[in-house]
């Protein structure tokens, strides 16, 4: 059963071009024929100028995020099929595009790293593991999980207008070390989080909850951290 | 651009080298064809090996029980001294890893968890969830942020630059932007991952080519045991995205058509945890003679129902997910149909047990290079556990090399190197040939899958090789369709087959001259083990007429060769 599909695709090459083009491929489709497996088949049969990002192809390396039928996802995971007969392809909103679907990740990158994303350990560690029992590693579950994907960042509407806000991304990344047993960069974390650019600037309008291609809340990341800041700060630790 | 020591590759043996380089002083830079969290380390899903004893089961563990299931499970070709330092290094590497942060999956004592994997004695592997790839190598990224270790994201390695007595550094391309740049450089440790897109069907990223095997080749390095290549049991139909061992390991069955758990034939006392050659081997055996199931060309199903909802969803969540959006079957409720896929190459940059190479200022660290710890069969969870111990060796090795020492770096020869690289570049745009990529690539595969597959003999192979040799004379008269400089996937793909087909060449030179069967290269025409005349790594050198093999012996400390029954 094969069926045809129109793929419109954003192509933009700013060195080149003041406006994007959208440009449209039918191809056919077939069972299990995913996003990602469909652009390779243009970019190998019909268009080899396509640029897009891709590595794993199982939604574990976060290479492919991108904006498809108004939603991000996950190229490499979204089943061509339930998507209908036209499918558009655009790059992940808000982000400076380099080429068609390839955006610049500079500012995610940049707010990853503004929240000390490692563990902070004040003490020389034992000799063998640090124990942790396994309720306390049950907490940091959801959060571990992040794939760096952007998705959530690209959706939300504050980190879309603040080049400053931290977003949904680096603070559910500062929530995996806070909710870590392990972690001793408390109140100095907290600091960073609590911010101007930090979690009160965060409306809970759940955008990135709803668009995280891995089940991750950041915005209960967010609101865990406020009431975190709230405690160290009414005693007196912040 | 100049830096002590440049690692080529993000993933977890790269990070870890260049964090050991960076504590040590030396200025170090990473050179990523990927942000380095997008690696295939990150795929890795079961654990990683360590004697640590942490369970009931395995209190009379030890590093020497670890090396001898390690020596056993190679098929007596690792070099026994590298599995010794594989083995006794392990503890201390992931106990540091945890207090880097790993979140590994807990004993009821707090303790990290271990389970059971293939051929191994005790339960060994270190894991977190199904997920244990993609937590380290994120805690390594994060190590790296933390000491401020320069990234080149986005660059692709083109050619070594070296003078053939010593390495001054690299030529590589920016995808971002097209340019080409050389990197100059005291030492370079490659640290590139995987090969597996030379076969068709492999459990590996679509950038897990190992283009970079043919660049270290190119400039004088041997490359090691080619031949033996790991086939993964469990790979899902059709994508053959990886479904761990781990899911054996929990005590998961594979059952064939008749609703036999076939592995009693072939493994009575492992049964569904033998080393993987062996596993790999019976499923092929029970598809080719009918006790398979249709669906993707042959298969076995991978049964995890009677585990229960509550342990699949707290240790294999990450398969769970995996098959229900690949093939939308759920593991809790139907078995999974799997068959064998290209896994993990053994074989490599050859190198010593610090990850140098005979090419003074380069090493190799990981997946890419062979230094031999895993020699003609690697056992699960002995992969992530060589990229944090060599990633660590090789990373103190270039720092200590560099350390102290006035910079070497000729100048003359990274001019020459980036003007002669550059010149292959514009010479591949501007080409008018009529070869393409997809041609080309696909019936390397396509031949790789069919004919250096699971069981291998004399006359396929003899066909494989001349093929891959015609299909590198037909690459010299390959052109590009895409004519941009930025990003642009043509021209990089087109440039990594180059590499790809070098390396097969290797894989299927090493494997027709090995006139025995041993580990994962198994011969229908010399079906045993040869001691007396094999017991031996392959080492292939470049030539232009092709590979020529030459042999160096094992390294045997305590260990003498026996039958391997599981």
């Amino acid at each position: 059963m094969t069926d045809s599909i129109k793929l419109t695709i954003y192509r933009r090459d700013p060195d080149l071009d003041t406006k994007p083009k959208y440009q449209t491929y039918e191809i056919e489709s077939q069972p299990g024929l995913t996003v990602l497996m469909a652009l390779y088949h243009l970019l190998e049969n019909m268009d080899k100028t396509i640029a897009f990002r891709a590595s794993c192809r199982s939604a574990v390396c976060g290479s492919c995020g991108m904006h498809i039928n108004g939603q991000n996802r996950l190229a490499c995971e979204t089943q061509l099929a339930p998507l209908g007969n036209e499918i558009l392809i655009e790059p992940l909103p808000h982000l400076p595009v380099l080429k068609d679907l390839v955006v610049d990740m500079t500012s995610f990158w940049n707010k990853y790293e503004k929240v000390r994303p490692y563990l902070i350990a004040m003490k020389n560690p034992p000799e063998k593991e640090r124990l942790q029992s396994p309720e306390q590693r049950k907490r940091i579950d959801e959060f571990i999980d992040c794939i760096l994907c952007a998705c959530c960042h690209s959706t939300c509407t504050l980190d879309a207008w603040s080049n400053d806000y931290l977003g949904p991304a680096a603070l559910a990344k500062a929530y995996r070390f806070v909710a870590d047993s392990r972690d001793e960069g408390g109140v100095e974390r907290l600091k960073i989080v609590a911010s101007e650019e930090g979690v009160f600037r965060c409306h809970t309008i759940f955008n990135c909850t709803e668009e995280c291609p891995k089940k991750i809340s950041p915005t209960f990341a967010i609101q865990e951290m406020k009431k975190k800041v709230l405690v160290a700060k009414f005693s007196g630790k912040m | 651009m100049k830096h002590q020591v440049i690692v080529v590759g993000g993933g977890l043996a790269g990070l870890r080298a260049a964090v050991e380089s960076a504590m040590l002083g030396a200025d170090t830079a990473v050179l990523s064809l990927l942000y380095p969290v997008r690696s295939h380390s990150g795929a890795a899903q079961g654990g990683v090996n360590a004697a640590l004893a942490n369970m009931p089961e395995c209190k009379d563990d030890s590093p020497a029980k670890h090396a001898y299931d390690t020596v056993k499970g190679s098929d007596f070709l690792a070099d026994q001294d590298c599995a010794e330092i594989l083995t006794s290094d392990a503890p201390k590497r992931i106990y540091e890893l945890e207090h880097w942060g790993v979140p590994f999956s807990r004993t009821p004592e707090g303790r990290i968890a271990q389970r059971p994997f293939g051929g191994a004695g005790y339960p060994r592997t270190c894991y977190a969830a199904d997920k244990t790839g993609l937590y380290i190598l994120h805690t390594l990224n994060e190590q790296a942020v933390k000491h401020g270790i320069k990234v080149y994201n986005e660059w692709a390695a083109l050619s070594l630059a070296s003078d053939g007595a010593l390495n001054h550094g690299l030529v590589a391309l920016n995808l971002q932007t097209g340019e080409i740049a050389s990197f100059g450089a005291d030492a370079v440790i490659i640290a590139t991952g995987g090969a597996g897109r030379i076969f068709k069907r492999t459990s590996n990223a679509m950038q897990s080519t190992g283009y970079t095997l043919g660049m270290a080749y190119r400039a004088g390095v041997p490359l090691k045991d080619m031949e033996f290549v790991q086939f993964h049991p469990t790979t899902i139909i059709g994508t053959n995205i990886l479904m761990t061992e781990g899911a054996r390991g929990e005590g998961g069955y594979l059952v064939n058509n008749q609703g036999e758990r076939f592995m009693s034939k072939y493994a009575p006392k492992a049964m569904e945890l033998a080393p993987r050659d062996i596993v790999s081997r019976s499923i092929q055996i029970e598809i080719n003679e009918g006790r398979g199931f249709p669906d993707g060309g042959g298969c076995m199903h991978l049964d995890l129902r009677h585990l229960g909802r509550e342990k699949i969803l707290e240790r294999l969540p990450g398969i769970r997910d995996l098959a229900i959006s690949f093939l939308g079957i759920d593991c809790i409720e139907k078995p999974v149909p799997i068959q064998p896929g290209q896994h993990f190459i053994m074989g490599g940059i050859d190198t010593d047990k610090d990850g140098a190479t005979i090419l003074p200022g380069l090493f190799a660290a990981g997946e890419c290079a062979a230094v031999s710890v895993h020699g003609a069969n690697r056992l699960g969870g002995n992969s992530l556990l060589e990229c944090v111990v060599m990633g660590q060796r090789a990373g103190a090795a270039a720092g200590n090399f560099v350390k102290g020492k006035s910079s070497a770096i000729k100048d003359a020869v990274l001019n020459d190197a980036v003007k002669k690289t550059s010149a292959e570049v514009d010479a591949l745009l501007k080409s008018d040939g009529k070869e393409r990529l997809v041609t080309l690539r696909d019936e390397m595969a396509q031949t790789m899958t069919d004919k250096i597959g699971i069981f291998r003999e004399e006359k396929p192979m003899r066909e494989a090789l001349a093929t891959i040799r015609e299909l590198s004379a037909r690459f010299r008269n390959i052109g590009v369709d895409a004519k941009n400089r930025k990003f642009n996937l043509d021209l990089l793909r087109t440039i990594e087959l180059g590499g790809m087909l070098d390396a097969a060449e290797t894989i299927a030179a090493g494997a027709l001259a090995r006139k025995e069967s041993r580990g994962a290269h198994s011969r229908l025409d010399f079906k045993t083990r040869d001691d007396v005349n094999w017991m031996k790594h392959t080492l292939a050198h470049f030539t232009a007429d092709g590979a020529r093999l030459e042999y160096e012996s094992v390294v045997q400390t305590k260990w003498q060769p026996e039958e391997r029954k599981y």
